[in-house]
């Protein structure tokens, strides 16, 4: 709180980093087995099978795309329908005034438009980006997680977190690195 | 799918980086393949490379396309050669063909991810720049076409003292809707797709600017689990939305011909007929752009001959498509019975009396004969010949559009209202103008940001690998 913030470093999780994606499944395989819930991965591509064996499987954001192309639908409509008969009700050619079938081109590019602006900025929400410091990448080893390393995170805010104990545990799973991310707050 | 021929030789996550991530992190390798000749000597040693020869003819078009701009913003549209009875000219003819070259990013990118194609992971970044600039290209005509670009924006509905609000029967306000959507959603598109690369780019960068940039542009990506779940997610949605947005698009374009009463324009294959003309195109200028990149950047490992072939086929299918429309606008001429179409038919064809014909069977010869050879195996193995023939497409293409619009506009229902369609300087100049602009942006996209897509490239090698091994392990079994 202003002033008298808490600034002083925390733990954030420990790391532990493996050559290849086979080795980052068992391990996190093991981690789950060990009983850690808050765990997560980092690689530079995506891994098969990692998000099942931590159990996250999440449908927000089709949802969100779906909402946002049925606003898209709605906002379409609605601005041909009231321009062609209230606002700017204009006969061309003795056409109806709500002649529906020449409103679709434009209903349905706002459709995608708006689909596709869920799809992308859902997708960074939910992700919480953009925020360009990210508290992981206190660790140094986390260069290479976009490059060439497949990294196994298991966080502090689980239950049986223990920094010893579970940089312990990491050294049992024959990782290259084991490091130990320190965050502050706002960090 | 034979996957190991869409990478060659031997790789592991970092060399791929290097390979592709550093010709936007080392400037040498922008300097590596030397401009030969006389034309080469006249260039500073240490800019003989074809990137610096590129990006300076580009930069001297776009002064011309500048220039020409001026002129016809100083003077007004009479400038161009569209006149009476001729109201569309090239800015329209431009304006089709730069969207139709566009359409080829978004195929690659959405249509054959969904078809889960991986060979479309060398080229699709590439593709999608091509998308955006070609779509600024085209944007560029109907905006000066207005002759007043500066109250372009009355073309948007928006609230206004007039209370005047833009009519939506009419197609023109629908291509207004599709263009602006189509920019929106290819640069949503091409610039998800960036976000890990840069987040690669960010931690190989040594350069503190590059730290930062990178840094920045990857928005915080981290690569976790649950980033790429999501990110998956949307990639697959975001491809599921662009791919009818591609059809839509180019029908709608088709829409400003297809729904008027003009003979020769007024026929329902005009959506499916652009469409597939937009991708033949489209490939067209991937493989022109693809070919010498591939060799100046020392690529050939991931852009393979695979990948030519495959594209070679594409471009056959689709030209095939195209041929079949243009035997359909014969046959709807004669079978229609109109006597409007039958004359315009005549009009086209017609060696002797025809004012066009020449532009009719050029269209013919670069966009039916020359492709044809493309169902020889080793055409579409020869380079040289590929590049041609995709040239050729390209000028075909832009006939097509020649052969729509001045010669439907120039014949219609009354003799009195016959003329001659004559570009003028000042067309030319922005019709180059924009090639050289494309060419400019392509080269600097190509210099600053990876032009393909580093971590599915990686994917793709990682899968291949696997397969690899596990052929191993079974030949293994099969030989104890």
């Amino acid at each position: 709180m202003g002033l008298f913030r808490d600034t002083a470093p925390k733990h954030y999780g420990t790391v532990a980093s493996f050559l290849t994606p086979e080795q980052l499944l068992a391990a996190t395989q093991r981690a789950k087995d060990a009983g850690f819930r808050d765990v997560d991965t980092y690689s530079p591509i995506p891994v098969e099978g990692v998000c099942e064996l931590l159990k996250f499987d999440e449908t927000k954001l089709g949802w969100i795309t779906f909402f946002g192309g049925l606003a898209g639908a709605a906002t379409g409509l609605w601005l041909e329908w009231w321009t062609s008969t209230i606002a700017y009700a204009h006969n061309v050619g003795g056409k109806p005034l709500e002649s529906w079938p020449m409103f679709f081109p434009v209903l349905y590019e706002c459709t995608i438009l708006f689909a596709a602006f869920g799809a992308t900025f859902g997708m960074l929400g939910l992700c919480g980006l953009p925020k360009p410091h990210q508290p992981i990448f206190n660790a140094p080893l986390m260069e290479r997680a976009s490059q060439d390393r497949f990294v196994l995170c298991i966080e502090a805010t689980d239950p049986n977190y223990d920094p010893k104990d579970v940089a312990e545990f990491m050294k049992t799973l024959n990782p290259e690195e084991v490091e130990t991310v320190m965050t502050s707050e706002g960090y | 799918m034979n996957k190991e021929r869409l990478i060659t030789g031997d790789w592991d996550y970092s060399s791929i980086d290097g390979q592709i991530g550093d010709v936007v992190l080392d400037a040498n390798r922008h300097t590596e393949a030397k401009v030969p000749g006389l034309l080469g000597k006249l260039m500073p040693a240490n800019m003989r490379s074809p990137w610096f020869l590129i990006i300076g003819i580009g930069f001297v078009f776009v002064n011309v396309l500048l220039l020409s701009i001026t002129i016809l913003v100083l003077t007004g549209i009479g400038v161009w050669g569209n006149n009476q009875p001729s109201g569309w000219g090239f800015d329209i003819i431009n304006f089709v063909w730069w969207i139709g070259i566009g359409h080829a990013g978004t195929l690659i990118s959405a249509i054959l991810l969904l078809l889960r194609q991986q060979w479309r992971n060398s080229i699709n970044r590439f593709a999608e720049a091509m998308t955006i600039f070609a779509v600024m290209c085209a944007g560029m005509y109907p905006l000066l076409h207005t002759g007043r670009p500066w109250v372009a924006y009355w073309l948007f509905p928006y609230p206004n003292v007039l209370a005047l609000w833009p009519q939506f029967r009419s197609p023109l306000v629908w291509d207004v809707f599709a263009v602006s959507t189509y920019m929106t959603v290819s640069i949503l598109f091409w610039y998800v797709g960036l976000i890990p690369d840069f987040a690669t780019l960010r931690d190989r960068a040594k350069s503190k600017v590059g730290r930062v940039l990178f840094g920045m542009a990857a928005l915080g990506w981290t690569g976790s689990a649950k980033h790429w779940f999501r990110y998956n997610h949307a990639s697959i949605m975001l491809a599921g939305l662009s791919a009818p947005l591609v059809l839509s698009v180019h029908s709608i374009v088709s829409f400003d011909f297809a729904m008027s009463i003009v003979p020769g324009w007024n026929v329902t294959i005009f959506p499916p007929y652009f469409v597939a003309g937009a991708v033949f195109a489209g490939f067209a200028m991937v493989i022109i752009l693809a070919i010498p990149v591939r060799k100046w950047y020392r690529l050939e490992a991931f852009i393979t001959m695979k990948h030519f072939d495959w594209m070679a086929k594409v471009m056959l299918a689709t030209g095939l498509i195209v041929a079949y429309g243009y035997g359909m606008e014969v046959f709807y001429a004669w079978y229609s019975g109109v006597p409007y179409e039958t004359a315009l038919l005549f009009n086209r064809t017609n060696l002797f009396e025809s004012p066009y014909s020449w532009a009719f069977w050029s269209l013919i010869l670069f966009n039916v004969v020359f492709p044809a050879f493309l169902w020889f195996p080793k055409v579409r193995q020869n380079l040289t010949a590929l590049f041609w023939i995709s040239m050729s497409v390209s000028i075909g293409m832009w006939f097509e559009r020649y052969v729509i619009i001045p010669l439907s506009l120039t014949r219609d229902y009354l003799p009195s209202s016959f003329g001659y369609y004559t570009p003028t300087i000042v067309d030319f100049a922005m019709f180059f103008g924009t090639i050289g602009f494309f060419l400019f942006m392509m080269f600097l996209f190509i210099r600053f940001l990876p032009m393909i897509n580093i971590f599915e490239m990686k994917e793709l090698w990682h899968h291949m690998s696997h397969e690899k091994a596990h052929a191993h392990e079974a030949a293994a079994q099969e030989a104890h």
